[in-house]
């Protein structure tokens, strides 16, 4: 397998207490800390682990956002991530991206780049959207293997151990795949400080949507952003009963 | 956000980095550690990358054992834990490839001594100890072959290093330290005693000076630096000191008999032990002043954070103005302190060595982390008095940063005399 594409998303970090703006057209992201994708970060790792078992010869690094998401290229590049691609977007342009757009460009890079497997994270923890993995595999016409919990390649493909409701599936493919990562697939590496050093010198191309073809024309348009309701208090009842009772009231049962 | 709470390090930070308990309402927007505006500081992105990942290791790795390591005065995971120091690459900092190190700078290194200390200051003052006393100090002054003996293992973290020069009767007075070393040969024998060395019960190497002037020889700088394993015959741990604070780093009185010091472990030269010393104590105060910054920088997290969930006579702490004032005091302190802190170690890695400006640091920064960590204290209150809250364990380490490494009154002295020096 000679080449991991893994895509990396710039997220405001998972600690932060998120803000709706005044203006109620999105969140605040300014002075913000961001962080890579924590499920991201997974997907670097397994791709990393891959290299070092020898089974990848190269990983390359992608993100799809403004200029600010270099930073996380850059933490792959410091996880070990051979060299990174920038495409970059405005910040205008990016509040209006979709999984469906991202498909797309990562489909024309790993075509490009000719890559043997793709790696994301299951899913972004700013839009929840579990969407991208699925579309960039049906662009492609590639096999998915989502949710993954374990990857092991063997010599017909891959033996894929996925997370589902019900419990675990397993499942084989053949590659070049499409792969996201879940929560238990791996536990990420911190950088160290030599890789850290070397990351400076790894190279990093920049791009645009354009020079790939692909349209990032918005498909939706942002209406209103609020926060949630906010969550009424509870009632104590003395007992089953009254329980039932006070369901059978409210039209719940 | 539903992914948060499943989130593989979330339950880690949320509920174990000391965040206020149920007294505070929490308020729309809370940071758990205030952030430090790295690029005001001209660090550039791989510095930034840097105090991320050692922000992201300690706080996970380190930061929810600092109270229990405090309260035992033990920290009983220390040897994994350097372990994983030494696969991070940041126990030889500036050691060159060739030795197990990573060939990188002082300021690499003052960001590590500050995000490790953030999380923990005992912790910091160990590995400060270890990655630059006894690392750095052999890195330096230290022969190919002694630094291709003992550095590997050192930068890896299967050993422990740390360095013994005071003595119960010599701690300002360093010159008069009375262990001996008596030339035999090809051999020394070590006799005496040394107090108050860190990780004094902890460490495989350790560098120590000893007086190897002639018998009733009047030279006070008559002084040579060893390099010795304390596997060997003859050494002993004597006692370890019970701290006020620091707890957690070990701090022993070392006792030497009769131990045999081949003599092809003499680091630098005999009898010029003094110049690896002084020299020692430059890079020493200097990049140990990350201590001081990790736990002013810790004293802010915590504060800000409080005064921003606290609430009394329903107004958020934070917004009356004499806390404010007391803020504002704390965050130009620090500021200020790390801005001198990191133009001297960029001048170490520069090429230029200042005793005044290396000892100028560590004396601002251990004087002022003290009052910011009573300024912290006070924000918090009743709260900032009790253990549940690590404001006490915070004002406890700082307090060391104002004694060890040069007290504060021979730091003064030292610049004191270095300005006298220059109008001579």
């Amino acid at each position: 397998m000679a080449r991991v594409l893994v895509g990396v998303k710039r997220v405001i970090d998972y600690a932060v207490k998120v803000r709706v703006k005044p203006e109620k057209n999105g969140v605040v992201t300014q002075g913000v800390k961001h962080s890579m994708n924590p499920f991201d970060e997974i997907a670097v790792e397994e791709a990393v682990k891959l290299k070092e078992k020898k089974l990848a010869g190269e990983i390359i690094a992608v993100s799809v956002g403004p200029a600010q998401s270099q930073e996380v290229i850059r933490t792959a590049l410091a996880m070990g991530a051979d060299r990174g691609v920038h495409v970059e977007v405005s910040a205008a342009e990016y509040d209006l991206l979709q999984p469906v757009h991202v498909s797309k460009i990562l489909a024309k890079l790993a075509l490009d780049e000719k890559a043997d497997l793709v790696i994301l994270g299951k899913q972004a923890i700013d839009d929840d959207a579990n969407q991208t993995a699925q579309m960039t595999a049906a662009v492609l016409d590639w096999p998915q293997g989502t949710f993954c919990n374990k990857v092991e390649k063997t010599d017909a493909g891959l033996t894929i151990v996925r997370e589902i409701d019900g419990g675990l599936e397993t499942i084989k493919t053949k590659i070049p795949a499409v792969l996201s990562a879940d929560l238990r697939l791996n536990t990420p590496r911190y950088a160290t400080l030599p890789n850290i050093m070397k990351a400076k010198k790894k190279p990093l191309k920049k791009v645009t949507p354009k020079d790939l073809g692909v349209d990032t024309s918005p498909r939706i348009e942002i209406i209103s952003v609020e926060d949630p309701p906010v969550r009424q208090a509870g009632a104590a009842v003395a007992d089953v009963d009254a329980l039932v009772a006070k369901l059978k009231a409210g039209g719940h049962i | 956000m539903l992914m948060r709470c499943v989130s593989k390090t979330c339950n880690t930070l949320l509920h174990k980095c000391g965040r206020p308990l149920a007294a505070a309402t929490p308020s729309s927007r809370t940071l758990t550690h205030y952030p430090v505006n790295d690029a005001l500081y001209g660090l550039d992105k791989e510095h930034q990358k840097l105090r991320e990942a050692t922000f992201n290791f300690a706080q996970k790795e380190l930061a929810p054992y600092a109270k229990e390591i405090d309260k035992e005065d033990n920290f009983k995971d220390m040897r994994s834990f350097w372990r994983k120091l030494g696969e991070l690459g940041y126990l030889g900092i500036t050691v060159d490839p060739e030795y197990g190190g990573t060939g990188g700078s002082y300021l690499d290194h003052s960001i590590v001594v500050e995000e490790i200390s953030r999380a923990s200051g005992a912790v910091g003052v160990s590995y400060g100890a270890h990655s630059n006393m006894c690392i750095n100090q052999l890195s330096i002054n230290g022969t190919h072959e002694q630094k291709q003996q003992y550095l590997p293992k050192l930068c890896s973290g299967v050993h422990i290093g740390g360095l013994a020069m005071s003595e119960v009767g010599a701690g300002s007075d360093v010159l008069a330290m009375k262990l001996r070393a008596e030339r035999k040969g090809d051999y020394y024998l070590l006799n005496g005693t040394k107090f108050w060395i860190s990780n004094g019960s902890d460490a495989d190497t350790l560098i120590v000076y000893a007086k190897t002037g002639a018998s009733g020889d009047p030279d006070r700088k008559a002084i040579t630096a060893f390099i010795i394993e304390t596997s060997w015959e003859g050494f002993s741990v004597g006692k370890k000191l019970d701290k006020l604070g620091i707890r957690g780093s070990s701090t022993c009185e070392l006792v030497f008999d009769n131990v045999k010091v081949p003599a092809k472990n003499v680091l630098g030269q005999e009898n010029n032990g003094v110049y690896v010393l002084m020299s020692g104590l430059d890079y020493e105060r200097a990049v140990l002043s990350g201590v001081s910054m990790g736990l002013m920088q810790a004293a802010c997290d915590v504060a800000f954070e409080y005064a921003h969930e606290r609430k009394q006579m329903g107004k958020l702490i934070g917004e009356f103005q004499l806390i404010q004032g007391k803020m504002a005091d704390m965050y130009t302190t620090i500021s200020s302190c790390r801005s001198y802190f990191y133009t001297v170690v960029r001048s170490l890695d520069a090429g230029m060595r200042s005793s005044k400006d290396c000892a100028g640091v560590f004396l601002l920064c251990g004087e002022k982390s003290t009052q910011v960590a009573l300024d912290a204290m006070q924000i918090l209150g009743g709260n900032g008095y009790i253990n549940d809250y690590p404001t006490g364990r915070i004002l406890r380490d700082a307090k060391l940063c104002e004694i060890a490494g040069g007290t504060a009154e021979i730091r003064r002295w030292l610049i004191g005399r270095q300005l006298n020096q220059e109008y001579k």
